[in-house]
């Protein structure tokens, strides 16, 4: 078995929440030595979050936060405490790469930006992420992925085409966003390898998702046209849509995208003759006799169960989908196979899941090695055994606060 | 040399939906080469268009994702134009390609092939499933792949049908964790020498973007409902608004807790007071004592109908300068105007523009998607023409004569 990618890269990450946890725990689940700074004095708000271990709170109870921190080391430390910045001092003299995600200028008040930071350690490589960037009349605005995805555009282009928008679900932005973030920071390491050179990185949650909308911007910028909320339908072919099906609110998404696909949906459906129907006959009159075309297959698949309709039309080469819930795809056959989900056993939650990354490596696959570290995990490994902190100081600093 | 990558090379394979992972590799320096069949890439059609007319190098789709990459032209059905392939694939660092699991064997390209002749090339597919499993042949437009990797249960009304965005964010997702599995497995090769097939599914790719859905189910046997403009995810079972109605259109607010929460909710209560619109019920809250996990629903009505009347008396704008101004979690929900319109965005000079001399004007992009101090991320010159560079890349990469490419072309190769 060859060894992890990241085995011997050092990563100080001073991230909470979501967007710069999840950055760091590609890396992380891939062999890099990750150690969050955490401190109980202002903890994760994730670690405040359900669901907890048998619905009871408690700061090193909660899934959401385990989620995004598989494999990471965990240390206390109370960056408000005068004593800290010799504690980061060593640990910047430890890493090569420092994340952080406060709120522009924090790291700056605490005296640990990039210019403070790069006197220590010229090639440092450091990322910061915020909502909207390190500069700029907003970058101070504060707030999180599930409001910043409204910013960005993304709510805009959910919903009804005869109802106001609706908020796509979660946080979107805080899973466009760190992908990018670890990108940049991989191309950072290999700037590094090949000059010497360290640099700063300014990842702006809204900046970095509009990569994915550029059509949308364009079709503005060129045409002067907002793109439209449609519900399932699409600009580009029909039938498009998200059918009824037998039990309870259980649907199954349906698309014919080719003339062919368009033919196959019919046959399976034992209604061959549809395909010439003068409503339905060219990909045009589909568009415009959506409704009608929308009733037909309802009346369809309301007849069966939506594995059913996925595997029948499946089955002919239509695309259709099952719309899962998450149970349904904590068992989904194609995630099972493709070993997607992993159980870990933590401290205090005990056996619970987490997720592989979606990328599969053919020599060097992730590894999921451990789970989400409580609060102050591994004090006692990072601060005496990797920074070789005298045991007299370390009982000093735990007894002063220092490393709450 | 000041691209974090440049100097490195791609071959891009992929249709449209996998053409976002190629592009942010353009975009940190390396030379990617886009490979059409003769008469261009049949998504070069793919709507909107510049101006609305359709013609192959017009469409904005093709210009976004293609920012910044070459194009040459390349018969790979058949066999001059494979052999060719092989030549250009040795001095290669990374193939990107989306077709369904098995086309490249089936034209004699396989993965099993091609890595004995430059074991460091990086094979990067992309499709909606994988390479492997019960679902491997399935067809994966985007709605099947958000149905299946569970955000459309989550997502829309209750009353209505699930809902999927009107965007095929899955392929954005999946472009992106195939440029990030393709940097992962560069970062190996740099170390070791070795490359690798990296497999990436976009039915998976959407599982990562499920916040705590699945740990809520997993740990607490608790199903998350899709609840429309509210959600569902933190209290239990409490619905709570999260867009909201103002003047002019919708603004986004959540009554979250924690110290940031408190601090927000209080700078927006004192707000609504100086308006002359404070609330008795929200202004009595101890914010610091809010608990999402066991607010009431009758706590969450109190609360809406007031920040509802607040919201309702004023423009999105007003709301959104104010929410700045006092440092409130509360965002505009923009239309593409009001991002075009961002005055921050422009501050930060984040807008590029792009010169397209054949329709005789710029046109504006978004810019690099991380500001870099070193080694800048470019935004790319427009997207290429059909074969725009097959004398360019067929001459240095391969060495061929002019010669030697114009017969290539009369024979139909390229």
């Amino acid at each position: 078995m060859d060894h992890l990618v990241f085995d011997g890269l050092k990563v100080l990450d001073f991230t909470w929440v979501a967007a710069g946890p999840i950055l760091t725990q590609s890396l992380a689940d891939h062999g890099a030595m990750v150690v969050r700074v955490e401190s109980a004095t202002r903890p994760d708000i994730l670690r405040m979050a359900p669901p907890y271990k048998d619905g009871k709170a408690g700061i090193d109870r909660s899934g959401y936060f385990a989620r995004f921190n598989s494999d990471k080391y965990g240390v206390s430390l109370n960056l408000n405490h005068p004593r800290a910045a010799s504690v980061i001092r060593r640990l910047v003299d430890w890493c090569d790469v420092v994340v952080e995600n406060f709120t522009p200028g924090s790291m700056k008040k605490w005296g640990f930006d990039y210019e403070e930071l790069r006197q220590l350690k010229p090639d440092l490589i450091m990322l910061s992420t915020s909502n909207q960037g390190q500069t700029g009349p907003h970058s101070h605005h504060p707030g999180h992925g599930g409001i910043l995805t409204s910013l960005a555009g993304f709510t805009h282009l959910t919903g009804w085409d005869d109802q106001e928008p609706c908020q796509p679900f979660g946080a979107l932005t805080d899973f466009i966003t760190p992908l990018l973030g670890t990108i940049a920071l991989i191309g950072a390491l290999e700037f590094r390898r090949r000059t010497g050179q360290g640099q700063y990185l300014d990842l702006s949650q809204y900046e970095s998702s509009l990569i994915t909308l550029t059509p949308v911007m364009l079709d503005l910028f060129a045409n002067g046209r907002e793109a439209p909320r449609m519900g399932n339908r699409s600009p580009h072919t029909a039938p498009h849509g998200a059918y009824p099906c037998q039990g309870e609110d259980k649907w199954c998404a349906v698309a014919a995208e080719t003339e062919a696909e368009w033919r196959a949906l019919c046959q399976a459906m034992g209604q061959p003759a549809l395909s010439d129907d003068p409503r339905f006959s060219t990909l045009e009159l589909r568009m415009q006799n959506q409704d009608a075309l929308d009733e037909l297959i309802a009346a369809w698949t309301s007849q069966r169960t939506a594995q059913e309709v996925m595997q029948t039309l499946q089955g002919q080469g239509v695309p259709a989908g099952a719309v899962q819930n998450p149970s349904e795809v904590l068992n989904d056959p194609q995630l099972r196979h493709r070993d997607v989900f992993h159980v870990l056993e933590h401290a205090e939650i005990g056996s619970h899941t987490y997720g592989m990354p979606p990328f599969h490596l053919s020599r060097t696959p992730a590894e999921l090695r451990m789970p989400a570290p409580c609060v102050g995990q591994h004090n006692e490994y990072i601060y005496r055994e990797v920074l070789g902190m005298p045991d007299e100081e370390f009982v000093e600093l735990l007894v002063e606060g220092v490393l709450e | 040399m000041n691209g974090m990558l440049s100097g490195y090379r791609a071959l891009d394979l992929t249709d449209w939906r996998g053409w976002l992972c190629g592009r942010v590799l353009a975009d940190m320096g390396v030379e990617v080469t886009k490979v059409e069949p003769p008469g261009g890439d049949p998504d070069r059609m793919r709507e909107p268009f510049y101006h609305d007319e359709a013609h192959p190098e017009k469409s904005l789709w093709w210009w976004a994702y293609n920012q910044g990459k070459k194009s040459i032209t390349l018969d790979m059905e058949a066999t001059p134009g494979r052999e060719l392939f092989r030549s250009l694939v040795k001095k290669t660092d990374f193939l990107i390609e989306s077709f369904p699991p098995g086309h490249m064997e089936g034209l004699g390209l396989g993965y099993g092939d091609i890595q004995t002749s430059n074991p460091g090339l990086i094979w990067v597919s992309v499709t909606p499933f994988g390479q492997d499993g019960p679902y491997r042949d399935y067809r994966g437009p985007d709605i099947v792949t958000m149905a299946l990797g569970g955000f459309m249960s989550l997502t829309g009304d209750p009353d209505r049908a699930p809902l999927r965005l009107s965007f095929p964010v899955s392929h954005a997702l999946a472009s992106l964790q195939a440029a990030l599995g393709a940097m992962v497995a560069f970062h190996h090769r740099q170390a070791t020498e070795q490359g690798q097939f990296v497999d990436v599914s976009a039915q998976e790719s959407v599982t990562t973007a499920l916040l705590n859905a699945i740990p809520m189910w997993d740990m607490n046997r608790v199903l998350i409902q899709r609840t429309g403009r509210f959600r569902s995810g933190l209290s239990s079972g409490v619905k709570q608004r999260q867009v909201w109605q103002c003047r002019d259109g919708s603004v986004a607010y959540m009554v979250v807790g924690g110290l940031g929460g408190a601090q927000s909710h209080r700078a927006l209560v004192k707000w609504m007071e100086a308006e002359g619109m404070g609330d008795e019920f929200m202004s009595s809250i101890d914010w610091d004592q809010f608990d999402m996990a066991t607010a009431s629903r009758e706590f969450h009505t109190r609360v809406e109908e007031a920040l509802g009347r607040f919201f309702l008396s004023h423009t999105k704008h007003e709301l959104h300068q104010g929410a700045v101004d006092r440092g409130i979690w509360l965002q505009l929900v923009s239309s593409p105007h009001d991002i075009a319109d961002s005055t921050h965005l422009s501050a930060r000079d984040f807008w590029a523009k792009v010169p397209h001399p054949e329709v005789g004007e710029s046109v504006t992009y978004p810019g690099p998607f991380v500001k870099a101090t070193a080694s800048p991320i470019q935004v790319g010159t427009r997207a290429p023409l059909v074969g725009e560079h097959n004398q360019e890349v067929y001459a240095e990469v391969l060495g061929l004569s002019a010669a030697e490419v114009a017969e290539l072309k009369e024979k139909g190769v390229i």
